[in-house]
């Protein structure tokens, strides 16, 4: 089991803390009555985990001395959680997921509904969480932290004068023979496919709502079935590009950016019509009242502006909130300026096709037994 | 028959004549209850040192596993959720072709503010979601516009709220899955649904899993072969070869065994993949063209190379735990009296190897069919197994109805093909040493 347990003195740390210096007050510091002195915070692992663990979980142990153990199952979230519930022993106190997983939880009862007003900090300007997150809070159990894109990473010495600028290209085996990497599942490959069969962007939904759309977008990814090696980890689309396994292939941004900027690998982002998702922070519903207290003082904190711009020192995913994004400031060991590598970034979000988490939990079940079947055909 | 009834019968007799044949114990009581006593207290003394297993197992095995069985048929959460609703259902005909009357949607906006209060409507949204698409929505809007229903009549605010009430598909659905206990997991896992004409088969783009279970099958069934295939050779040199050589050969077997596998499954990416060792080797010597390379993974083939030899190991252990208690003298008494090498092998050695076959068998065939983690990082498509389309309904859609179905009809398929194999080879005749 990967459990990771740091037991940070309070003290031990202080000199980190001083480097995150800001003028907006520190909400680690305000009073928290009540709470419990312990908490178990639950994320992806990797890089990920530790830009959450330098930009905001350090700083919060520093000031408040709380216990904290920082677990690595988030991808299997939903259904412990799902377990936990049924057990009636929650152990997890804070959990990073994906959108349209805490729309699964929240829907399944599993998490805890947060008021924006009570619950998470104003920005430094006074505009209300509400509003500084806007959309992004896609139900009212989820707090987004991070945006991140799927998006294509292709060989530069692969495809000779002629790199891909379009998603489109994908599918032209005929400028890119090879083959291209593609995420296990439905979704993205079938708007992609859509979208590529000519339908503009902001028809695609409507479109795969109808059972002609869906064989439509099977047929073209039919088209390219026996270029593609379907991937399932975020890791492996980079080390197949690395290997020179694949020709091109969808990863989130965060992989290709270490792989290109950290390991300078001869890779190259296409940022065409990527794909934009969210992660954030649930907390699971029914903890005891001392425990929920400290997961919610935890969470102003976590996301309040100043944190959320801190994490995009550490990796390349754009802060959730508006007010964050002018203090995304270089990397913190390379020295680089940060926000050209946002997809949020204006060069790099020219065309960017908007994942429609409310569409994909009613259709996901449904599309994803035929998308198995179309697989296995 | 109680003890004590025969004892008192015995000890009337007793009383009558001394000379009646019984064997009696010191005491006097007849040395047969006497055993049986011994033999009853020995027995108790026996079950309760093994009762703390017992326990163990029937609490943290044979419990969950029922519990988790009970699910592919469980389906209260209708009648939990909507209670009402589900009563006055039971008026309506789905073959009618009409809409429920306006008393079921009274009483579906009663039960959903009750719903909606306790936060569960979204569940049951998602659950009649895995039997239709748009549940889920539908409920999550009806949920918030329930809120604002204060008096009827309700069934045209239904409608103004989500025009899927007006659908009679959403009502002929929650008509069919109002009952307590479904068929509908276990039709699902076979590829087929309920409709109002009765059982059929899914349309055929939405086929999936019977299609998944032969392949199981048959993939499970090549390893097991490839296993035995590769390991009988391998069991019989060890079991030859002086204990000092074959000590060493012994570690070659077991190191890759302790080897995470994890690591064993990735090291055969390396070696599989287009530009992967074996692939350039080939290209080097000449033997492959470097434009087509051989396909070794992301398909079948590679299943079956990385689980033959992550599972090599169970073969050939209680092939040579066997092969390690036949006689050499065998041998040697056949050629003694004529038989060649082969004969000998063939009519004299193979047949008292069988129990170990048997054993290595059936031990690489059920671990086989329960694989996951290897079919999922080297299978691509076409090398996956139900066990993960099982791991995807228990961690990723959280249809734990489908996937305990699935379950069930694995476990059931599996003592299929153990009874099966009881009447052709014998379950006497399997020995792991």
């Amino acid at each position: 089991m990967k459990h990771k347990s740091l037991l940070l003195a309070a003290a031990a740390s202080t000199a980190l803390f001083s480097s995150t210096a800001i003028a907006q007050e520190n909400l680690a510091e305000a009073p928290c009555e009540g709470c419990a002195e312990e908490m178990t915070l639950v994320s992806w692992g990797g890089a990920y985990q530790q830009s959450q663990l330098k930009a905001y979980v350090e700083p919060y142990v520093a000031a408040t001395g709380v216990k904290v153990s920082f677990d690595e199952s988030s991808a299997e979230a939903t259904a412990k959680l799902r377990a936990m519930n049924e057990a009636g022993n929650v152990t997890w106190d804070v959990v990073d997921v994906v959108a349209s997983d805490a729309i699964r939880l929240c829907d399944e009862g599993l998490a805890a509904e947060l008021d924006p007003a009570t619950d998470l900090a104003e920005a430094p300007d006074g505009t209300s969480a509400e509003d500084d997150f806007g959309n992004l809070r896609v139900n009212e159990c989820f707090i987004p932290q991070i945006v991140y894109s799927t998006t294509i990473g292709y060989r530069t010495d692969m495809v000779g004068d002629n790199p891909p600028t379009e998603i489109c290209d994908i599918f032209d085996t005929e400028a890119y023979p090879g083959k291209r990497a593609l995420q296990k599942r439905p979704i993205d490959n079938l708007e992609w496919a859509t979208y590529c069969n000519g339908t503009p962007k902001e028809e695609i939904y409507e479109v795969l709502s109808t059972d002609e759309g869906v064989q439509a977008a099977f047929d073209k990814l039919s088209t390219i079935k026996d270029d593609v090696v379907w991937w399932t980890a975020g890791a492996e689309t980079p080390q197949l590009l690395a290997d020179g396994e694949v020709v091109m292939g969808s990863t989130f941004n965060g992989r290709l950016f270490s792989a290109i900027v950290e390991q300078d690998q001869p890779i190259g982002m296409m940022w065409d019509m990527q794909s934009f998702d969210l992660d954030g922070w649930i907390i699971p519903a029914g903890l005891e009242e001392s425990r929920m207290k400290r997961a919610k003082h935890f969470l102003k904190f976590a996301t309040d502006t100043q944190r959320l711009a801190d994490q995009a020192k550490y990796i390349s995913y754009g802060p959730a909130r508006k007010s964050s994004a002018p203090l995304v400031g270089k990397h913190e060991e390379l020295g680089i300026d940060m926000a050209p590598h946002m997809p949020t970034d204006p060069a790099n979000a020219g065309n960017v096709h908007n994942y429609d988490y409310t569409w994909w939990a009613d259709n996901r079940d449904d599309l994803d037994a035929k998308f198995q079947a179309w697989l296995a055909q | 028959m109680s003890s004590s009834e025969t004892l008192s019968v015995e000890e009337q007799l007793a009383a009558g004549q001394s000379d009646d044949g019984i064997v009696r114990a010191a005491d006097g009581t007849p040395l047969k209850a006497r055993l049986a006593k011994a033999l009853r207290r020995e027995k108790l003394r026996s079950f309760l040192m093994i009762s703390p297993l017992l326990l163990f197992i029937v609490f943290s095995f044979l419990l969950p596993i029922g519990d988790m069985l009970f699910r592919s048929v469980e389906n209260q959460i209708v009648q939990n959720t909507l209670p009402t609703v589900v009563e006055e259902l039971e008026r309506w005909d789905p073959a009618s072709g009409e809409l429920p009357d306006e008393e079921t949607f009274a009483a579906l906006a009663k039960d959903l503010k009750v719903a909606v209060e306790e936060r569960i409507h979204t569940r049951l949204g998602s659950r009649l979601n895995y039997e239709e698409s748009g549940f889920s929505g539908l409920f999550r809007t009806t949920g918030r516009a329930v809120k604002k229903m204060e008096s009827g009549p309700y069934k045209a605010q239904f409608i103004e709220a989500d025009k899927d009430w007006g659908e009679l598909r959403t009502w002929v659905i929650l008509d069919s899955f109002k009952a307590p206990y479904t068929s509908g997991y276990f039709l699902s896992a076979v590829d087929a649904e309920n409709t109002a004409e009765g059982v059929q088969m899914k349309p055929e783009n939405e086929r999936i899993y019977l299609q998944l279970f032969m392949r199981t099958l048959w993939m499970s069934l090549a390893i097991t072969f490839m296993c035995l295939l590769l390991g009988y050779p391998v069991a019989y040199l060890l079991a030859q070869l002086p204990a000092r050589t074959s000590n060493l050969l012994m570690i070659l077997v077991l190191l890759p065994f302790w080897t995470s596998l994890l690591v064993r499954t990735s090291a055969w990416k390396v070696l599989l993949q287009g530009q992967g060792v074996i692939n350039d080797i080939l290209v080097w010597i000449g033997i492959v063209d470097d434009a087509s390379r051989l396909v070794l993974i992301n398909n079948q083939l590679g299943t079956i190379i990385a689980m033959t030899h992550i599972l090599l190991p169970f073969m050939i252990l209680p092939l040579y735990s066997v092969m390690k208690t036949i006689s050499p003298s065998y041998v040697r008494a056949a050629k003694s009296m004529g038989a060649n090498d082969w004969t000998a092998f063939w009519k004299v050695y193979f047949p008292q190897s069988v129990p170990g076959i048997g054993a290595g068998a059936i031990l690489v065939f059920i671990l086989a069919i329960g694989y996951y983690i290897t079919p999922a990082l080297v299978g691509g498509t076409s090398g996956i197994f139900i066990s993960n389309r099982i791991a995807f309904h228990i961690s990723t859609s959280l249809n734990w109805g489908l996937a305990a179905a699935l379950g069930a009809i694995l476990l059931v398929l599996v003592l299929l093909l153990f009874y099966i194999y009881d009447k052709i080879v014998g379950i006497d005749n399997v020995k792991l040493g």
